[in-house]
């Protein structure tokens, strides 16, 4: 490239030639594999995640989002109806709203970053602006909708002024009207949650309370499809690089991948969990997604594999009810009942801010090591350990002894009766009860 | 009348309403009873029949006669309309045409998604635009034509290949521009006349030469041609070693075809003719010699004068079995037969090439030097590698010179097909190994527990903490730190059942001694073909001697310290006081017992060390297909150390890349997919830059030039 060859030029006077003849640098694998386990050392040491907790709320956080237009804004909305926005680097809160009577159900940013709209138990749905009234000035809506029963869901959608809410039915909004310019049920009394895809802006999931996910399309008259689950899922969101996939989170403890084109099967099952799983968020780059659960914890999951790459807690945090990815990939948010959102690193060992090009080469050499000699024993070890509180490993320990007794009952069943009778079914088969077209 | 004209109206408004789109005129007229298809029915109770309209649809004459012939058949029809179908039913077929547009459509981010999975590096946020100002090329290049006016002039300039930014010359001018002279052209008909007269006179004569059936005539030209190349050739070797090299790599290539065809072998239908006639006629014997001799001749190897030393060595060594000498490691599972050199050479020339690309690339001097390190370093390996198993094999050797009279190439195919054997069962491992690494796949879950880590001797302690575990795991014997990689890890943790062992060991001892009760004529000769191979061998004997042999060097030998003392003896032979050797003789500490202690027919390895052992792979993981390709993948080095700056940094970019502050949008489904009913001019940029123009207009005037040169020749 020509930056590099700006910057030898820039440097060559520091520039000292090597002789790289394999002869002066014997044990190269022996050599490689020390430097691999002490990277991996060195990064179980650094890895403190957690970076700041806002207090403020005075009721259990039911529901983050994230400015669309600015990274360090945030909007919460807690358990008692109140609304507060939040600045990230000053770790304080700007400006607090008493929006809704009862519980906050959903928040949702307008796309150009100029107002948010919110719904709670009282039936209504109202936009803010994002500035706040000057001095003296009361705090008061844009619009007000009041609708006819309890919303409990709302996303915007990604380029156009229209919006989606849920709750007994899934209704699509024009921003100008204060009726629904379509709404669709499909014999379910009530919705949990509502997402809009933000590739295919057209399309719709929401999470039903019939245990099914059920997928729109805006342009059509009638649902998709629905596909129903063992147990309910709490949430879902769509993959923002990658059309056709959404997760959602289940109350079974797992979370699952599907691919809307075959759900039947979903694509990967998340299981870590030991409690169910109340919010699920994808990283802007769609590669990761992070889940909140009941037991207090939250997890980050590879998008492709079943089990968690990581796993926060802290003493202090109860259940963790909703969680975000922020936008440039580098933070994530967590609230939870006991009143405190909190920041934590999406990768738990980076250092943050700028780094030297010396830094940074050495961080991506360090991260390569790890990565070749990861099948060693000793690195696996050490760079998969992490520190788990006691309660949460008990419940892990009871629940890995359910499922092989269940599994075990299910081999001796099998045994005891008519060959092919009692069908093997693999655990992606297993929490899938029907597709209903 | 009145009556007649109103029944015709309603027979239109009826037409009408076939197709429901067309907008309608409501009629208001007064009348009592309205019905729903706002025919009005004249008079109470009176309903309009389909046969009193048919009468008039007969006679006018506006009418076509197909809806004519539709309306008599409905007429005589006498079935009722089928019941549409139920609310849910339908809602359910909607859903489903709805679902199955949805699916075709978000399909096409099908390659996009792959192509980002695949990709090496990503680089967040996507479709970044460099913020400042742009050039005006860039701007100009990037710009398409979008209003159906920009459109239509384009295709206006377009089409008529007027220029666009300097009007100079039309396309067609400046082909007339370019066009040949009258003279020149002429001169080339002739030239071109001449070539193909020639042409013709000289395949005229090969025909004519061709057609004689004397073989002696061909024999003397075959002769007098391989003379003339051999000066040829000689002379070239003087002038044009590169063209000479050619040719000798020609020769090589029929040397090698004479030598795998049975061409020349007097093994023909001619030569079994001549062999029986050979005793009577002479001329016959000749016949064979000469096709012998040409054998020979063609196989002869071209002598090569700067490889002769290297050629000399080989041959002296030629009476030693090939495969001492092949590298134990390369093993080919598709053809057991290709192992050894040529196996090995294979990747060493793959390798060259690759890196000729890469220098003609870029960075050649360096990447060259790299290279050269490479190869060396892969040698340097190869070697290490090889002084464990030489040692085995020199024995082997030596055994071998003992009845060096044998004859070596049988026992070099029986010695290959035991080997080949191996390689299958080694294969059949590999395999197994691979399933259960699948299996370690889904255990990449997260190693939970209550031990916090807060330093690198927290680290340390959760070392220990875990250690016992891997010690004890381990109990399988491990000759070489190679075979350990590809044993299934089943195999290592399954106790050592004696049954089992004695079964195997059975089968593979107890076969040549068999008396051989069995009819079947085949098996009798694959067992005296054991017989014949082993006949010197006692397989028992040897393996307990093995065993006593590997059970005494595991045995703790006696350190001997005693040293002469002051005015004592030295030498060789004296016997140092008791007391002396009471002291400085040190017996170390028995080893634990040995694990095959108890079984008399197995011997299990002690070489394997636990505090290395924990550092090793015991299995092969996942994406790798075999333990040569892992051990590639471990013993390439990353770190600058061992490769120049730009090498490291390719080596070690991150997979994703995101900027520091920036948000990360989602994929915008018109920057990724571009959609296929764009405008014909919308396809590319609709101003070409200069160089682009120029470029397109170069090959334009070649095909023009060829379609000149067309009628000319």
């Amino acid at each position: 490239e020509a930056s590099d060859f700006c910057l030898y030029w820039k440097w060559r006077h520091l520039y000292v030639p090597r002789n790289y003849d394999p002869t002066l640098h014997p044990f190269e694998v022996p050599r490689e594999y020390t430097r691999a386990l002490n990277a991996t050392k060195l990064e179980r040491v650094f890895a403190k995640p957690f970076v700041a907790s806002l207090d403020g709320h005075r009721d259990g956080i039911s529901c983050i989002t994230k400015h669309a237009k600015s990274l360090s804004t945030i909007i919460s909305g807690a358990c008692d109806g109140e609304v507060k926005v939040w600045n990230l680097p000053r770790q304080e809160c700007l400006r607090t709203v008493q929006a809704h009577e009862g519980f906050v159900r959903g928040i949702c940013s307008r796309f150009c970053g100029t107002s948010f709209f919110t719904v709670g138990d009282d039936k209504t749905i109202k936009q803010w602006n994002w500035e706040a009234p000057g001095y003296g000035v009361r705090e008061e809506p844009i619009n007000t909708i009041l609708g006819k029963a309890v919303f409990t869901g709302i996303d915007h959608h990604q380029r156009e002024g229209t919006f989606v809410t849920c709750g007994q039915t899934v209704d699509i909004w024009d921003e100008q009207r204060s009726s629904p310019i379509r709404s669709f049920s499909w014999g379910v009394d009530s919705f949990s949650c509502v997402r809009y895809n933000p590739v295919e802006t057209e399309l719709l999931a929401s999470c039903a309370s019939d245990r099914s996910v059920v997928l729109y399309d805006t342009r059509e008259s009638a649902p998709l499809r629905k596909v129903i689950m063992q147990l309910r899922s709490n949430t879902l969101c769509w993959n923002p690089m990658e059309a056709y996939y959404f997760t959602c989170a289940n109350e079974d403890y797992n979370l699952y991948t599907y691919d809307i084109r075959h759900l039947d099967v979903p694509v990967t099952v998340h299981m870590d969990h030991v409690s169910a799983v109340l919010d699920v968020d994808y990283s802007p780059t769609g590669r990761e997604f992070v889940s909140a659960s009941f037991d207090k914890t939250i997890r980050i999951f590879p998008k492709d594999k079943g089990h968690s790459r990581e796993v926060y807690h802290t003493k202090r945090m109860q259940h963790v009810i909703c969680v975000r990815w922020s936008a440039d990939n580098k933070y994530v948010l967590s609230g939870s009942d006991e009143m405190n959102i909190r920041l934590w690193k999406a990768n738990a060992s980076e250092k943050l801010g700028l780094l030297s090009a010396r830094e940074k080469a050495a961080t991506h050499y360090n991260k390569k090591l790890i990565e070749k000699f990861q099948h060693h024993p000793q690195v696996r070890r050490i760079a998969r350990h992490r520190h788990l509180p006691g309660d949460i490993l008990k419940q892990k320990r009871e629940l890995r002894e359910m499922r092989e007794a269940q599994r075990r009952k299910e081999q001796n069943v099998r045994k005891h009766s008519k060959p092919g009778s009692v069908p093997l079914l693999t655990e992606k088969e297993k929490h899938v009860v029907a597709v209903v077209e | 009348m009145q009556n007649e004209n109103l029944v015709q109206i309603s027979f239109f408004n009826q037409l009408m309403l076939v197709h429901p789109r067309k907008k309608q005129n409501e009629r208001s007229e007064a009348s009592v009873q309205v019905s729903e298809y706002f025919v009005n029915a004249e008079g109470t109770g009176d309903k309009v029949n389909l046969s009193d309209l048919l009468g008039t649809v007969e006679k006018t004459s506006g009418a076509s006669n197909k809806t004519k012939k539709q309306l008599r058949n409905l007429q005589s029809s006498k079935e009722t309309l089928e019941l549409p179908l139920n609310k849910q039913q339908t809602e359910k077929i909607q859903r489903g045409i709805a679902y199955e547009k949805t699916t075709a459509e978000v399909s096409c981010w099908k390659n996009i998604i792959l192509q980002n999975q695949k990709a090496e590096q990503m680089v967040f946020p996507l479709n970044q635009e460099s913020s400042g100002p742009k050039r005006v090329e860039q701007v100009v290049a990037g710009w398409k034509v979008q209003t159906p006016l920009e459109q239509e002039i384009f295709r206006l300039l377009h089409g008529s290949r007027q220029p666009v930014n300097d009007p100079v010359l039309t396309p067609v001018e400046e082909q007339s521009l370019k066009a040949m002279s009258l003279e020149e052209a002429k001169i080339r008909r002739a030239e071109l006349q001449k070539a193909r007269a020639l042409q013709s006179y000289y395949e005229a004569k090969a025909k004519r030469e061709k057609k004689i059936k004397s073989k002696k005539y061909h024999k003397v030209q075959n002769k007098a041609k391989r003379k003339d190349f051999l000066k040829q050739f000689d002379e070239m070797v003087k002038t044009n070693p590169e063209g000479a090299l050619e040719e000798l790599k020609k020769m090589e290539l029929s040397r090698m075809e004479e030598r795998m065809s049975l061409k020349h072998q007097n093994s023909g239908k001619w030569a079994k003719s001549k062999a029986i006639m050979a005793k009577y006629d002479d001329s016959a014997r000749k016949a064979m010699q000469e096709q012998l001799q040409m054998n020979k001749d063609l196989t002869q190897k071209m002598v090569v004068p700067s490889d002769d030393e290297h050629e000399s060595i080989e041959e002296g060594l030629e009476t030693v079995p090939d495969f001492v000498n092949d590298p134990e490691t390369v093993i080919d599972p598709v053809n057991p037969w290709m192992r050894g050199q040529l196996t090995h050479e294979e990747p060493e020339v793959s390798c060259v090439t690759a890196e000729e690309v890469q220098t003609a690339e870029e960075e050649n001097e360096e990447e060259e030097i790299i290279g050269e390190f490479e190869r060396k370093r892969k040698l340097r390996q190869a070697d290490e590698e090889d002084l464990i198993p030489t040692e085995e094999e020199r024995k082997k050797t030596q055994e071998e010179d003992e009845d060096e009279e044998e004859d070596v190439s049988e026992f070099n195919t029986l010695f290959r097909l035991m080997r080949s054997e191996k390689t299958r069962e080694g294969s059949n491992q590999t395999r197994g190994g691979l399933n259960t690494a699948g299996e370690e796949d889904e255990e990449g879950l997260l190693s939970e527990g209550q031990i916090r880590v807060r330093s690198i001797e927290d680290l340390e302690v959760l070392d220990e903490v875990v250690e016992p575990r891997a010690i004890e795991e381990p109990s399988a014997p491990q000759t070489a730190a190679a075979e350990a990689t590809s044993e299934p890890p089943h195999k290592k943790k399954r106790e050592i059942n004696l049954k089992e062992v004695l079964t195997k060991e059975a089968k593979a001892v107890r076969l040549p001694f068999l008396p051989t009760v069995v009819d079947e004529e085949e098996r009798d000769e694959q067992i005296s073909i054991i017989k014949e191979a082993f006949a010197g061998d006692d397989v028992i004997s040897d393996f307990i001697k093995d065993k006593s042999r590997q059970e005494a060097a595991g045995r703790p030998a006696v350190v001997d310290l005693t040293l002469p003392g002051w005015g004592e003896w030295g030498g060789v032979g004296l016997k140092p006081p008791r007391w002396k050797r009471k002291r400085f003789r040190i017996k170390t500490a028995p080893p634990p017992p040995r694990q095959d202690q108890k079984l008399p027919d197995v011997i299990i390895s002690e070489k394997r060390t636990a505090s290395v052992a924990s550092h090793q792979v015991s299995q092969l993981p996942f994406p790798f297909q075999n333990t040569a390709q892992f051990e590639s993948s471990i013993r390439t080095p990353i770190g600058s150390t061992w490769n120049t700056q730009t090498v490291v940094k390719n080596m070690t970019k991150p997979k994703v890349v995101t900027k520091l502050g920036a948000i990360i949008e989602p994929m915008v489904k018109e920057d990724f997919i571009k959609s296929k009913t764009t405008a014909a001019g919308g396809k590319g940029a609709a101003i070409m830059l200069g160089e682009n123009r120029r470029a397109k207009e170069g090959t334009k005037r070649t095909k023009i030039l060829a379609l000149t040169e067309l009628p000319t020749a």
